[in-house]
């Protein structure tokens, strides 16, 4: 296996007393699709904040490139080339879309996107672009959520349940725009409730449970039974 | 004519009440602070105004561009320093910090220049008017004030809405933690913010230490004019709190002219009456 873009070892995270994560690791190489997947509370969102910079941890947990980036800050991390599309997408309410896009490109980071490139990949948006974020469609706030993301040129992109909330076709139609995003040099982690969807656009799965991983390998060769008992802890 | 006066000065001194206004509806966008020094920073800005004159020998009026990055420095520092850390889920810690503050800011000024009352001497241009029409003039530093207080309140309102500053502000004040994600600091926009805040008080000090007598213990009813101009106007635009301000300015005006006692009772009492009537003030804040 090459050297690993983002290598999590043995990380454990917490919300005050309560304990989120036991111990989870997880690689993802350069130009990978890397699906975690769990139910409710197994603590994804948990996985992708201390990622982010969100959540802090200890220095160590978190490799980047092989630099360690557990302590850093959220804006410190997005420097290095992270960026989260956060759950529930959470744009900002009182900006347009080309301001929500122009302020996640904020940073300056050299790189293949720019407003024209996002318009490119979500063409709705661009008719949109004047409109308050607060009027788009559940669908069309996800396009400026992951627009918004881009804009840092991250090399590594962590999509927080993208289908959350939102009609199947429109799914469908946000996971086809992944390959163009992998294909500009990014490599995604993806956090899934829709364990379908997440094997088809990963390459491998890490599926996790309360907070410990219970099961990895690579998307093509899981089974659904063991996908099943790591999900329900059988 | 008399009355076409008194509304004149009205709008005019409003000019310097948006002032105030437009530093404290700032930081409580940006950051939900309410600042309870706010009053008395600008009492510090007139009182280093003075400072600047004696020992330049500067015209008061240019004193404004040494007072307001010294004031500016003041603010990003005092953000940095002390009142992030104050900044959290309860609102309580920074209003205790900074009527602390206040307390400090009054007593230092006390022992520093004494309880005198203070006043700077601009010149010629202090007693300097223009004919407006048969029996109305106008004050050409009362009407410097106004313009002055205007092009302060559109500079704001085009940085905020215009400019990738502005756009670091709004973001931060609608999400911080999602603000944070996209790069920005938080403890260096806030400070930032603050810095903005105190720049424009510099200003409105200026003013005040020029057109009256001022005290260390003159603070707090600033303070109090600001708030008022604040919610009659509304936390919508920044021409919200210039309009807040004059509504502020005239009905004084108006409650003085009725009885010389009554000018502060007549505000509070327009203030009130806003309240009442429409309480997310005349130019409320779209919610989307």
């Amino acid at each position: 296996m090459p050297e690993p873009l983002l290598d999590v070892r043995s990380l454990d995270a917490f919300y005050g007393d309560f304990q989120a994560l036991f111990g989870a690791s997880l690689k993802v190489v350069a130009g990978e699709v890397v699906a975690v997947i769990g139910a409710n509370g197994a603590g994804k969102s948990t996985l992708l904040k201390c990622v982010a910079g969100v959540i802090t941890s200890r220095r160590g947990a978190i490799l980047f490139d092989g630099e360690p980036i557990g302590e850093a800050p959220a804006h410190a991390v997005v420097a290095r080339g992270i960026a989260l599309v956060p759950e529930g997408r959470r744009l900002f309410s009182s900006l347009s879309v080309e301001e929500n896009l122009l302020i996640g490109g904020q940073l300056g980071r050299p790189g293949p996107w720019s407003l024209s490139r996002i318009y490119e990949l979500f063409p709705a948006l661009w008719e949109r672009r004047r409109a308050p974020s607060s009027l788009l469609s559940g669908g069309e706030q996800q396009m400026v959520a992951i627009g918004r993301a881009l804009m840092s040129n991250p090399k590594l992109l962590l999509c927080d349940e993208i289908s959350l909330g939102l009609a199947p076709i429109v799914v469908r139609d946000l996971y086809s725009r992944l390959p163009s995003i992998l294909a500009e040099g990014s490599s995604l982690v993806i956090v899934e409730q829709d364990i379908m969807q997440a094997l088809k656009a990963a390459n491998r799965v890490y599926c996790l449970q309360e907070g410990r991983i219970a099961l990895t390998g690579s998307a093509a060769t899981l089974t659904r039974e063991a996908i099943s008992a790591a999900y329900f802890g059988a | 004519m008399e009355w076409v006066n008194i509304i004149i000065q009205g709008v005019l001194i409003g000019g310097l009440y948006a002032m105030f206004a437009a530093g404290l509806a700032l930081i409580f966008g940006v950051m939900r602070l309410v600042n309870i020094a706010h009053g008395d920073l600008i009492v510090l800005a007139a009182y280093i105004a003075l400072m600047t004159t004696e020992t330049l020998g500067l015209n008061p009026l240019l004193a404004i561009i040494v007072v307001v990055p010294i004031m500016a420095a003041i603010g990003y520092g005092l953000q940095r320093v002390l009142l992030n850390r104050t900044l959290g889920e309860d609102v309580l810690p920074p209003l205790l910090v900074t009527f602390g503050l206040s307390v400090i800011i009054q007593n230092a000024l006390l022992e520093l220049f004494s309880a005198d009352s203070r006043r700077l001497r601009a010149g010629s241009i202090e007693v300097a008017s223009l004919p407006l029409m048969e029996g109305v003039w106008i004050g050409v530093l009362p009407l410097l004030q106004f313009v002055v207080a205007v092009a302060v309140i559109g500079g704001l309102q085009f940085l905020f809405y215009r400019t990738a500053f502005g756009r670091a502000f709004r973001a931060t004040s609608d999400d911080q933690t999602v603000a944070q994600l996209m790069g920005l600091d938080n403890r260096h926009v806030f400070a930032l913010a603050m810095a903005l805040s105190l720049a424009v008080i510099a200003v409105a000090g200026v003013f005040i230490a020029v057109r009256t007598n001022f005290d260390p213990a003159i603070g707090p009813a600033r303070l109090i004019f600001g708030f008022e101009a604040v919610i009659i106007g509304g936390l919508g635009s920044m021409w919200g709190t210039l309009a807040g301000g004059i509504i502020l300015g005239v009905s004084q005006a108006i409650g003085a002219q009725i009885n010389p006692g009554w000018q502060l009772l007549a505000g509070h009492l327009a203030f009130l009456v806003i309240l009442a009537l429409r309480p997310e003030g005349l130019f409320p804040k779209v919610k989307g």
